[in-house]
């Protein structure tokens, strides 16, 4: 028999780990404040793509004269615009954010177009992509994603507990659902250090992370509630109980989540040669949800449990001591 | 203790793959230039705009109108008209009474070049123009979505507008008799009892911008303001001629709330870039999973292909009959989710039977064993994400049940990700539990593969 290995006593180090992480993620929060993105908030991007370089100042002027709403914007390399089949060129991606919570009129949207083709007639700017959201109805749907999220994570703890009442039940299913809020943090502290702003690929992200990290809690309580029946009647150890179906699990856990990290890390790096920057921040918060999933389920979820179990299993003997 | 038949592994293995090849390539047939799809592959999915390109824009009545629902079904209505005669049939058009928004989203026109938006946006949502007319003399004709013939541009004497849509106060479909009809009526009785005197008997068309919408024959002259179209073939004819004179005798214009484009070159890199992924992330699960399995790592590959052409047939549809799903971006990561799923559920049997070899059982004992002590896993965990999708189709999709809260939103994006995830674990329940546990117990019959190490025991 392989040697089993001790979670629950290691768990303190786990729990170190993973408050040191929100702390990290809750200062850099601080620092750099959330972005949403105008999904949510409503406004106006306009993309971009051109050749060659030019005097970003001047374009800058150039832009912020078409409209009163402030105008921001970022220039970024893109090797696939440059490609035009004769000659390489410098290839940039432009993208112009109006600060307005309001939508701006296709009018303007025209005007800046037509503005930058004929001041910079060499340039080959072309419009790729644009979004104008009109804030109320950004909002709205912001608060429809949380609804939805808050009742699919209901529905599986019910589930959840009604499917593992031989092992606590409801324990179960809230210390599962304590991995999961591990998780969704894990996946907002990546969108916040990487500054990137929080869109619908966050709210498809969760739900993705939900539905895996629930997995592999469920294929560890699996286990527990099959030796926990091995036992018998027998007087529980919940920490020899947790370690030994985890250790019977851990294979299973790590092959899985590598499959499936190689499957994302592949959609990564196609994503990062062609510069996708929508499937970018679809996957890079998607591993660190796979490899948080993967960790809470084993070193979060199941050594709370046992702390849960212990603790009833305690005030019982108390009340039973009272009794006599 | 009962085992599979032999022959299952191979009759099995078969199937997968001719099932992969025809969602894969589909089934065309051609006879001289006539090209005739019988079976639908990858290449007839319908992709959504985030991929191919194209335009996605709400609208609501301009300077604060508020709408009643019948005007905003009439709104819509134009709009679709426009949509159609415009040659684009292959769009997505909603419609909120209650907030009063339209939706639309349509990909660009094959044989357009410029991309601009700005255009497309007011081609589609300008105040459309009805009139009446003498005669019905048109210039040319065209074939509709729906296989009819549409008459377009007034010719002649048809080219005179004898009245517009602002003199209409209201069309409505009903039943006169036995006989479908629409009800109109007028806000200036006197100009229409002019036009049925001069015109009776003879003919006076109706026209929704370029398009004839109908050509009736002037019977009796009308002095109340209130005239009958008759001759309608059913309710739904009636319904139609309705809603389309109504859309032109909409009191306000439309006004752009949203809006978004693609470029159908950023689309297709994407998609090009995505297909790339596919093909790597699939050979190295399967490197991985037969170099960790062995023979059920080689099971688990060839149930994988059946789940994912059971994943893209329930996309493409298929048969001709089914229309293709709307696939985007999100559907794509619920189908790497549900692939996730699938190789897990291999994997969760697999580690199981090598367990149980390596504790020192029989190959049948293990694979039964095996096979048995890991379903429930399975089946919760797979479970528990059904239960995620179908609450994101509810929500986000057709039925919207939080509309009543939150009003409509414009991504459809995310029901689209439910979907393929809800196909995907259910292919993984027939594919990935069914027919991979199947072969596992058939082909632990074949002398060929009674060897221990190919189910996980240890070398030799």
């Amino acid at each position: 028999m392989k040697k089993v290995l001790n979670f629950t006593g290691t768990s303190k180090i786990f729990f170190s780990i993973s408050i040191a992480i929100f702390i990290i993620g809750i200062i850099c929060n601080c620092i750099f404040s959330v972005t949403l993105d105008i999904q949510f908030t409503g406004g106006t991007i306009i993309q971009y793509n051109y050749t060659g370089d030019i005097d970003t100042d001047a374009m800058k002027d150039l832009i912020q004269k078409e409209t009163a709403d402030t105008v921001s914007f970022n220039i970024s390399e893109n090797i696939t615009v440059g490609d035009d089949g004769n000659q390489l060129q410098n290839g940039y991606l432009l993208a112009v954010q109006f600060s307005g919570k309001k939508t701006i009129t296709p009018d303007i949207m025209s005007n800046l177009t037509t503005k930058l083709q004929s001041t910079y007639p060499d340039n080959n700017f072309k419009m790729v992509d644009s979004q104008s959201v009109e804030s109320s109805m950004g909002w709205k749907f912001f608060l429809k994603c949380i609804t939805a999220v808050a009742i699919a994570c209901v529905l599986m703890v019910i589930y959840v507990a009604f499917r593992f009442k031989k092992i606590g039940g409801w324990s179960a299913g809230v210390m599962a659902l304590v991995a999961l809020f591990h998780d969704v943090l894990m996946i907002y502290f990546t969108f916040i250090i990487l500054r990137m702003p929080i869109d619908s690929n966050f709210i498809a992200v969760t739900l993705m992370i939900l539905g895996y990290s629930l997995n592999d809690t469920i294929v560890i309580y699996d286990r527990v509630r099959e030796n926990r029946k091995l036992m018998g009647g027998k007087k529980i150890e919940y920490a020899a109980l947790f370690n030994k179906s985890a250790t019977q699990v851990l294979r299973r856990t790590i092959c899985t989540s590598l499959t499936t990290l190689a499957a994302i890390v592949s959609v990564l790096v196609f994503a990062l040669v062609f510069n996708i920057q929508s499937v970018v921040s679809f996957a890079l918060p998607m591993m660190i949800g796979i490899i948080s999933g993967c960790y809470s389920s084993i070193c979060i979820a199941g050594p709370l449990w046992v702390i849960w179990q212990n603790h009833k299993l305690a005030t019982q003997k108390k009340k039973g001591k009272g009794r006599k | 203790m009962k085992r599979v038949a032999k022959p299952v592994f191979f009759i099995l293995a078969i199937l997968i793959l001719v099932l992969s090849y025809f969602a894969t390539f589909g089934l065309h047939t051609q006879y001289g230039d006539i090209d005739t799809t019988i079976i639908k592959g990858i290449g007839d999915i319908r992709w959504g705009i985030d991929i191919r390109g194209g335009v996605e824009a709400t609208f609501k009545p301009a300077d604060g109108v508020d709408a009643t629902d019948e005007e905003i079904e009439a709104a819509k209505a134009i709009i679709e008209t426009r949509l159609v005669s415009s040659n684009i049939t292959d769009y997505e058009l909603y419609a909120d009474p209650s907030s009063n928004r339209i939706i639309v989203r349509f990909p660009w026109k094959e044989d357009e070049t410029e991309f601009d938006a700005k255009s497309a946006i007011e081609e589609i949502s300008a105040t459309a123009e009805l009139t009446f007319r003498p005669g019905n003399s048109y210039t040319s004709t065209d074939i509709n979505a729906e296989g009819e013939t549409v008459y377009k541009t007034p010719k002649g004497d048809t080219e005179t507008v004898l009245m517009d849509g602002s003199n209409v106060e209201s069309a409505q479909a009903g039943l006169d008799g036995t006989e479908y009809v629409v009800q109109l009526k007028l806000k200036d009785a006197s100009v229409f009892q002019d036009i049925t005197t001069k015109y009776l008997n003879q003919v006076v068309s109706i026209w929704l911008d370029d398009e004839m919408i109908t050509a009736p024959t002037v019977s009796a002259t009308v002095t109340n303001g209130e005239a009958v179209i008759n001759g309608m073939k059913n309710a739904e004819e009636a319904q139609n001629l309705a809603t389309k004179i109504n859309a032109g005798a909409l009191p306000f214009k439309l006004e752009t709330t949203s809006f978004g484009s693609v470029s159908p070159t950023l689309g297709e890199s994407a998609l090009v870039a995505m297909a790339y992924a596919a093909v790597v992330a699939l050979i190295f699960m399967a490197i991985f999973l037969i170099v960790m399995y062995r023979l059920p790592g080689f099971i688990a590959v060839i149930t994988l292909l059946g789940q994912l052409s059971l994943s893209v047939v329930a996309v493409s549809g298929f048969f001709t009959v089914i229309p293709s799903f709307t696939m985007t971006l999100p559907g794509i990561a619920g189908m790497i989710l549900s692939i996730g799923m699938g190789a897990d559920a291999n994997i969760i049997t697999a580690e199981r039977i090598r367990e149980e070899i390596r504790a020192g059982k029989t190959i049948d004992g293990a694979v039964i064993a095996g096979t048995k002590g890991s379903f429930w896993a399975i089946f919760d965990g797979n479970v528990t994400v059904i239960i995620v999708s179908i609450i994101l189709m509810l929500v986000f999709g057709p039925v919207n049940i939080l509309s009543g809260i939150f009003g409509p939103s414009t991504t459809g994006t995310i029901y689209s990700f439910g979907y393929t995830l809800l196909v995907g674990v259910i292919a993984n329940f027939v594919m990935g539990v069914g027919a991979s546990r199947l072969m596992v117990k058939s082909a632990s019959g074949i002398k060929l593969f009674r060897k221990k190490w190919l189910f996980g025991g240890a070398g030799k």
